[in-house]
């Protein structure tokens, strides 16, 4: 993985040095709120319901075993003992003091992490495949032009203060595990006739009380023009885009409003005056991070090849895990974990100090130290040995991490909602504890298959329902809570958004909704086919049937 | 109001013209983009020196074929949060070759320093609470870049790879 030169260091460094004067002039009167706000938004402390909560970048979401050790002593000294991952690949700490954030910052920054643009109207942290570098199918590892990118977009002077926030996501498969259809600019690698790597470039795709799914504006960008194109688009984002109107100033208002083709139009303009201007990704720089990506020094013998067969056949629970958690591996031997943060009737994305510990241990010993977090809030131990499955498995087990629902209903997507956010009108975490409490049982959950469940506890929809399987909103209607259900919505490279199949639930009707729409599908669904598949074959009728007796 | 130019507190030489306030003869004057349309010609026989302000709905454009007629030009930020004359600035500077006072107006605040002048800008009106010394800080608090902008400072990539 990527690690700071030093140029990098100092800027950090830099960095904290700055907050920490502005934290001062803060506490000292010398700057208001007011004044403060933007400052501690470009360095990831927002003031929540209840504390500060700071937003470390994770950066395209692949971090080390010592750096997830620090983010396990952060939330012990200057939290309540856990942290919350995020959609976005990054973390979060609910119940940090003002106080303490340079020196939290500062201890990142020792392990060559920071906070910087995880908030603010610029650009975010750029987010990746999780399966980045061990996916058999891919062209290149997504990571390499994401830290082009992390570098290129920190502390870029032109866009810190843009219309709206602006998100990035990068994928190297052409299956898509990153959501890329739905963030501003959607970046897919691709080969073109000659075999050359180049980008699909997407844009204008986000979520929110607008959802969209992003527009192709060019099929193929050769790779050495990704950040000349990007400043291109950024540009013409950043002067046309409107400020009139917050709920109107994401990009893919500007390329709804303009037409996918006159916005092309004003990229491919823009960026045939600057292509040539100091921005083309050089061919040393490119080997220089490029070579922090090379694969890991993978065993080729395979030791104890019949051991991990073996475990399987003897122990149920082993092989249910390994069949919701492991995914192939490019390399002979090896397996991709995802590690599941959603344990029965829990806080999707949550983890404790000790967690944290267990899983960087586990890293350090299975999967040559490394960690990479999901947008669907789980880990991912990327290089483990088939043969050491049966250890790791009964090493997460040991700390509540072998959850066995990756993938499953259990598997829920829900942002922290009333109980934390400033900007929820609702509470979304009771509803996913209850749903993940009634498909407790593993077998049910492995029966029903691949189900993308997602809540989202107001209408910004950090739970991201509009691309669920199933995606419930809940909506305060005269302080009673109301679920609004979304049917068809997925966020893989076939991205769609959901359709709202009807009126509202009350909170005792909910779960119970979402188990006839589950049942419905049980009882229609074909051989192998999962829900998905199967809600595009029959279409919305005969779930509205089920749930309103219309059908 | 405090004028920072080059690095250095200064008296400031320009006077910013209503719209409909006469300009004296021989002086410098700075006015809106539509007074300048409109009396273009009127102002180049009287004043010494002519400035133009434009505001986040003009663009550069506007003026991009006269630049070499233009002492000054004034980016206007109503807010500290809209960023359009970021892009304007660098622009004028990097596009259309624009080498006279590239001035920021507005909410200007001393933590905006480096952004700004990254982007071109070499005078800023500060606002009231804004102190000089603490604008020179905010301009040297960070010494690494990561972008080409319009200061040409080295990037940590040309930095690193010396033969580029």
């Amino acid at each position: 993985m990527y690690r700071y030169d030093r140029f990098d260091a100092q800027l950090v460094n830099e960095r904290v040095a700055q907050f920490r004067d502005q934290v001062r002039r803060r506490l000292s009167g010398a700057l208001s709120e007011e004044e403060f706000r933007p400052l501690r938004l470009l360095n990831g402390l927002y003031l929540q319901l209840h504390a500060y909560m700071l937003r470390v970048a994770i950066p395209y979401g692949t971090l080390s075993a010592d750096q997830m050790r620090m983010l396990a002593s952060i939330a012990r000294r200057y939290d309540r003992g856990y942290g919350h991952f995020t959609t976005r690949q990054n973390i979060q700490f609910n119940w940090t003091r003002l106080q303490d954030a340079p020196d939290i910052l500062a201890d990142l920054a020792s392990v060559e992490m920071h906070a910087i643009q995880t908030s603010g109207n610029t650009i975010r942290n750029t987010t990746a495949d999780p399966f980045a570098g061990v996916a058999a199918n891919e062209i290149e590892d997504p990571r390499i032009y994401c830290e082009a990118i992390r570098q290129w977009s920190t502390l870029h002077p032109e866009f810190t203060f843009l219309p709206r926030k602006f998100k990035i996501a990068v994928t190297g498969a052409p299956d898509d595990r990153a959501a890329i259809k739905v963030h501003d600019i959607g970046l897919a690698l691709r080969r073109d006739a000659d075999g050359a790597v180049g980008f699909e470039v997407m844009v204008g795709g986000g979520q929110g009380r607008t959802p969209m799914i992003a527009k192709t504006i060019r099929a193929f960008l050769p790779k050495r023009h990704l950040l000349s194109y990007l400043e291109a688009i950024l540009r013409v984002y950043n002067l046309g885009g409107r400020r009139d109107n917050k709920y109107k100033a994401r990009i893919k208002i500007l390329v709804h409003d303009r037409g996918v083709d006159a916005f092309r139009a004003d990229v491919e303009a823009e960026w045939a005056r600057i292509r040539k201007a100091g921005l083309d990704l050089d061919e040393a720089e490119l080997s220089r991070i490029a070579a922090h990506f090379a694969p890991p020094a993978y065993d080729d013998e395979l030791r104890n090849p019949r051991a991990y067969a073996d475990k399987l056949r003897a122990d149920g629970k082993f092989a249910g895990w390994t069949r919701a958690s492991v995914a192939a591996h490019r390399r002979n031997g090896y397996a991709i974990v995802t590690v599941s943060l959603k344990p029965e009737g829990g806080v999707p994305g949550d983890a404790t100090a000790v967690q944290m510990d267990c899983i960087a241990d586990l890293a350090a010993r299975f999967s040559f130290g490394e960690i990479r977090i999901t947008h669907e809030q789980n880990l991912v131990l990327a290089h483990v040995r088939q043969s050491d499955l049966f250890d790791l498995w009964r090493g997460l087990r040991a700390h509540g991490l072998a959850t066995a629902n990756v993938g499953l209903i259990g598997d829920i997507i829900a942002c922290p909602g009333m109980d934390f956010c400033g900007l929820a009108t609702t509470r979304s975490i009771p509803v996913a504890q209850q749903i993940s409490t009634l498909f407790a049982d593993l077998e049910r959950q492995h029966d029903i298959g691949e189900l993308r469940l997602k809540i989202s506890g107001c209408i910004n929809a950090c739970g991201h329902h509009h691309v669920g399987h199933i995606g419930i909103l809940v909506v305060d209607r005269k302080g009673a809570e109301f679920y609004q259900i979304t049917l068809g919505g997925r966020a893989d490279e076939n991205a769609a958004i959901g359709k709202i199949i009807g009126r509202a639930f009350a909170a005792d009707a909910v779960v119970g909704a979402v188990e006839t729409i589950v049942n419905l599908y049980i009882a229609r669904r074909q051989k192998d086919e999962r829900f998905i598949d199967a809600y595009e074959r029959l279409g919305p009728a005969p779930f509205k049937g089920a749930l309103y007796g219309t059908g | 109001m405090a004028l920072v130019r080059d690095r250095r507190a200064v008296e400031d030489d320009w006077i910013a013209l209503n719209d409909g306030a006469p300009a004296a003869p021989g002086s410098s004057v700075i006015v809106s983009l539509e007074r300048w349309r409109r009396d273009r010609a009127g102002l180049a026989a009287s004043v010494a020196r002519i400035g133009v302000r434009l505001s986040g709905d003009d663009a550069v454009a506007d003026i991009a074929d006269a630049l070499d007629t233009l002492d000054l030009v004034a980016l206007t930020f109503p807010a500290f949060s809209d960023g359009r004359a970021y892009s304007m600035a660098r622009l004028l500077r990097e596009r259309h070759g624009f080498r006279g006072e590239l001035r920021a107006v507005g909410n200007v605040l001393r933590d905006q320093a480096s952004l700004m002048a990254r982007c071109g800008f070499d005078a800023f009106e500060l606002g009231a609470q804004v102190s000089i010394d603490g604008w020179l800080t905010a301009l040297s608090e960070i010494s690494v870049c990561y972008q080409p902008a319009a200061d040409r400072r080295g990037t940590a990539a040309e930095l690193r790879h010396p033969s580029l």
